[in-house]
């Protein structure tokens, strides 16, 4: 395609923004995966409200999608938009904020009368003026609903099945602007629409006339060219969100244990997408209960792991507060057990749909009694597979409950994902009894681990009798002796601490010579290294430990913190982590940086923040 | 199952020393539970015991077999994951007034609605125990306990009640006592397929004595409880002349011999009918005018989760060409970068 004017990016953000039904999500995907195919490395935000169809055109029922797509390496979702497609103008107000200086609106015209100005609390009749967006912003007006009814007049389809067909016109534009080809979007949409061929044909007419519009109007903004990504590594590769990665690294964990995998679960927002993609899966063999609640969810995994299976539940915040009880349990049972909270902001109900990393503490310490667990946290939706993985064999070979923190950001955002292959994950070796060991009793462990051996119902001669209460150390009976009680509550937490011996060093990247050392866990992982890369290209020097094994921790942790003058622990909660280490290794001065907004942090502010630091 | 070893009451004590208070009405059922379990001719090591807390949750420490002893009131959903993990178990489940139709209702109702394959023993004493004698769901209104000093006000739950109500396939009750009942009514659960519920009306001899006294008494239980056997007509009384027999829409005790009533006008029990009107009926029935239902009330056939749960499994598997986890990954859109 010839192209008079346009401009290479090396990266470029773009938000699609609407009402929750009309289809941004759905548009936003098929943008970032055409993007995908075509090299680039993505990354992806949904930003969507908690109401399934607010009223139309209102604030709270504006859905966004967000897609950073570039040539070189990719590490969050952006911060502010290059170019917003605006379908309303509550999506307009939703989002001003967040376009760059210079950047494009392409807004639906038809949607911009009178009555849906008033819907979104606009006081005159310019929404532009009012908002006081930059003299610097292109607006590029398009009439989406009349042009989409112009396309598919012909069609037979109603109109209200017309207009909802708008979105894949601003999605041909949006291809046409970027100089994205068709044919990988028409491949998409056969695949999604493969049973109603009638609104496939509609869906790819539209598509083409989007692109076709921008092609011969030749619409009075230049478009964009972007390279092929240069910093991936060779592979096969698809995009995936994080909770399906998950869902896919207990499905690899137990096929490579040779077990059967069992999810209990109940529905909660933003973790339900780990139990729809398990659910799919009977063809593996995987077994999901939809439990009648919380508890249940968990309880019955517990069952599953007392049975022999890999066991499972997920969840955000809420449920793992109705869970801590039956967690306990699993402490004191020494069962296997992965537990995946996908955080959201709360307390209580909070923001359903919007991040946090606010469950550290409750995950690490909300429990009745001593009830040391293992805590995991992934931090890119790609690697949740690699940590869900880590997870169910950490709990398999150390027989006890595994916390994996996710949270809305990394759960629902996707990320370019490098195909694995079972042969190429490491070994899991569940911690069975031996042949031999017949008659050896329920708390029979391995003396330098701690990790007692696995005997399950359907295996002869191991029967016995665990539980909630406490365990006579030797006889697995039980038992109320005070020195006993003490013996295992140690003896618990040592099996946990073992754990460090099989878990990687903290990496630290960045400048060498830093004096500053930036502290993040989790899914802040992005915005925190591409912040401190940007202050190290400005002079400044400046130094990330990121962590994902938060307890035990690395057993480097001690040695990376201490040596560096300045330590500032970035986490979007109001202290968690840094409370954590202050606990863990004594002698340093933790400064906090801190956000609880229910979005992630932005680059620019922790660059503005650091630099004050550095 | 396998059949081809006997197995005797021994095989399935545990060498646990039984802590229930002397005069417990658990002690009875749990030396009838070995019985069944002996009848049964299930494997020790095929045998999952799951309860939850209270007395009765104690059980699973007395009997030879894998045992979880687990939390308040969950030990309905334990036992579902259990046995939906591996269907092959047999799977007892052992609860409270208290521990089930309380702090468990939940799990309960979700239990019997779905079906599975659980054999639940319901030990009903009108009170909670290990807590020291408050009321529970189940204790009569205006009970005088330490939680309710001038009585209780709330109504209790009936259990077979509630079980209907849940769409339970199992329901049948025995007493304590009741030593032959009881091993009828264990086996028959354990025979049927889905969620057996058997309420097991035992004394707390400590909290609440002689709750069930007035049926319990030996010499008057005759006249004070009918035992139900399906396909039998539903004949009761010390010297097995009264019976039950239809009064409009009602049930009604009429003697054989008097007003021109013979054996033939008495019902004859069917458990398996599928509605529940008539199995209601006599599990609601009360003293003194009626006697109480002892034996199998109700057990219908139906699909259980577990075993649906297996077959969409397998549905699914042949049709599927995603056989492995690579084969997963091969299915998944991608490309080469």
């Amino acid at each position: 395609m010839e192209k008079e004017n346009s401009t290479e990016l090396e990266q470029v953000v773009i938000r699609f923004s609407g009402d929750s039904g009309d289809g941004m999500q759905l548009t936003g995907t098929l943008f970032s995966n055409i993007s995908a195919i075509l090299g680039n490395e993505i990354s992806t935000f949904p930003d969507y409200p908690a109401e399934i169809r607010a009223p139309q055109g209102t604030i709270g029922g504006v859905s966004g999608f967000q897609v950073h797509l570039g040539s070189g390496k990719i590490y969050t979702p952006g911060d502010e938009a290059d170019v917003l497609v605006a379908m309303n103008p509550a999506a307009l107000k939703v989002n001003a904020k967040g376009v760059k200086k210079g950047g494009v609106i392409i807004y639906d015209v038809d949607s911009f009368e009178k009555s849906d100005l008033e819907k979104a609390l606009f006081v005159t009749e310019n929404p532009f003026e009012e908002l006081g967006l930059s003299d610097t912003i292109q607006l590029v007006p398009v009439q989406l609903t009349s042009l989409t009814q112009e396309s598919l007049k012909d069609s037979g389809l109603d109109n209200k099945s017309i207009v909802r067909s708008k979105n894949m016109f601003a999605l041909g534009l949006v291809c046409w602007l970027f100089n994205r080809p068709m044919d990988q979007a028409i491949h998409f949409l056969e695949d999604k629409f493969k049973k109603k061929p009638a609104i496939l044909e509609a869906n790819i007419k539209v598509l083409t006339d989007g692109f076709n519009y921008g092609n011969n109007l030749h619409l009075s903004i230049s478009t964009f060219v972007i390279d092929k990504s240069h910093d991936v590594k060779k592979g096969r590769y698809t995009s995936i969100c994080g909770n399906t990665s998950a869902a896919f690294g207990l499905i690899a964990a137990a096929e490579k244990a040779g077990m059967q995998l069992f999810l209990g679960s109940y529905p909660i927002t933003p973790a339900t997408d780990v139990m729809h993609e398990l659910a799919y899966r009977k063809d593996l063999g995987v077994k999901v209960v939809q439990a009648e609640d919380e508890i249940a969810g968990i309880t019955t995994a517990i069952g599953a792991a007392f049975a022999g299976s890999l066991a499972a539940t997920n969840t955000s915040g809420p449920g793992l507060a109705l869970k801590s009880e039956a967690i306990g349990l699993a402490v004191m049972a020494e069962l296997p057990l992965v537990i995946i909270d996908v955080q959201r902001s709360g307390p209580s109900t909070g923001m359903p749909t919007k991040t946090e990393q606010t469950d550290l503490l409750q995950a690490l310490y909300g429990r009745n009694g001593e009830s040391p667990v293992v805590v995991l946290a992934a931090s890119t939706p790609a690697n949740c597979f690699h940590y869900a993985y880590m997870a169910s064999k950490i709990a398999l070979e150390h027989m006890t409950p595994v916390i994996l923190l996710t949270d809305a950001f990394i759960g629902n955002g996707t990320s370019l994902w490098k195909l694995p292959k079972l042969a190429e994950l490491p070994e899991i070796k569940p911690h069975y009894v031996q042949e031999g060991m017949q008659g050896c009793k329920v708390t029979c462990r391995d003396e330098e681990s701690k990790v007692r051996f696995w005997s399950f119902p359907s295996m002869e001669g191991f029967q016995h009798r665990n539980g909630g209460l406490e365990k006579d150390y030797e006889k697995g009976s039980i038992s109320t002796d005070a020195a006993n009680h003490e013996k295992m509550v140690n003896t618990r937490a040592e099996k946990v601490d073992y754990v460090a011996n099989s878990i990687p060093d903290v990496e630290v990247v960045g400048d060498k010579d830093a004096d500053l050392l930036v502290i993040g866990w989790g899914s802040t992982q992005g915005h925190l290294t591409s912040a401190v890369e940007k202050l190290n290209k400005s002079g400044k020097k400046a130094a990330l430990a990121q962590f994902t094994y938060i307890n035990p921790l690395p057993k480097n942790t001690a040695d990376v913190i201490r040596k560096y003058k300045k330590v500032v622990v970035c986490e979007l909660n109001s202290g968690q982590f840094a409370t954590y280490l202050r606990s863990k290794v004594s002698g340093v001065e933790y400064l906090q940086y801190n956000k609880v907004q229910g979005q992630p942090f932005t680059v620019t502010e922790l660059v503005e923040h650091f630099t004050t630091l550095a | 199952m396998e059949t081809t070893k006997q197995y005797t009451a021994k095989d399935f004590k545990s060498d646990q020393y039984v802590r229930w208070c002397p005069g417990c009405g658990d002690h009875a059922i749990v030396n009838v539970l070995q019985k069944s379990m002996a009848e049964l001719g299930v494997a020790p090591h095929e045998v999952a015991v799951i309860s939850g807390i209270g007395c009765s949750s104690r059980l699973p420490y007395y009997i030879n077999s894998y045992g979880f002893h687990t939390i308040h009131g969950r030990g309905a959903a334990v036992a579902t994951g259990v046995k939906v993990a591996n269907p092959n178990l047999t799977v007892w489940q052992i609860t409270g007034d208290g521990d089930c139709l309380a702090i468990g209702g939940n799990h309960f109702i979700h239990s019997v609605r779905r079906n599975v394959d659980l054999n639940v023993l319901l030990f009903n004493n009108q009170i909670y125990g290990l807590t020291k004698g408050q009321f529970s769901p189940t204790s009569k209104k205006g009970q005088i306990t330490k939680s309710s000093p001038f009585g209780t006000v709330e109504r209790p739950f009936r259990p077979a009640e509630l079980t209907f109500g849940a769409r339970g396939t199992f329901f049948a009750r025995t007493l304590d006592v009741d030593l032959k009942t009881a091993q009828t009514v264990m086996t028959a659960a354990a025979k049927h397929k889905g969620t057996s519920i058997v309420e097991c009306l035992v004394n707390c001899i400590i909290f609440n004595n002689g709750a069930h006294g007035w049926l319990a008494e030996k010499e008057n239980r005759p006249d004070r409880t009918i035992v139900l056997e399906h396909g039998k007509p539903m004949v009761f009384g010390k010297d097995e002349n009264k019976g039950l027999a239809l009064d409009g829409f009602n049930l009604k005790v009429v003697t054989i011999g008097e007003n021109g009533v013979t054996r033939d006008d008495i019902l004859v029990h069917d458990a398996t009918t599928e509605d529940t009107t008539l199995h209601m009926k006599l599990a609601m029935m009360e003293g003194p005018d009626m006697p109480i239902a002892m034996g199998v009330i109700r057990d219908v056939e139906a699909e259980t989760y577990d075993a649906a749960v297996e077959n969409q499994i397998k549905e699914i598997q042949q049709k599927s060409s995603i056989k492995k986890f690579d084969d997963l990954i091969d299915s998944l859109e991608q490309w080469d970068m």
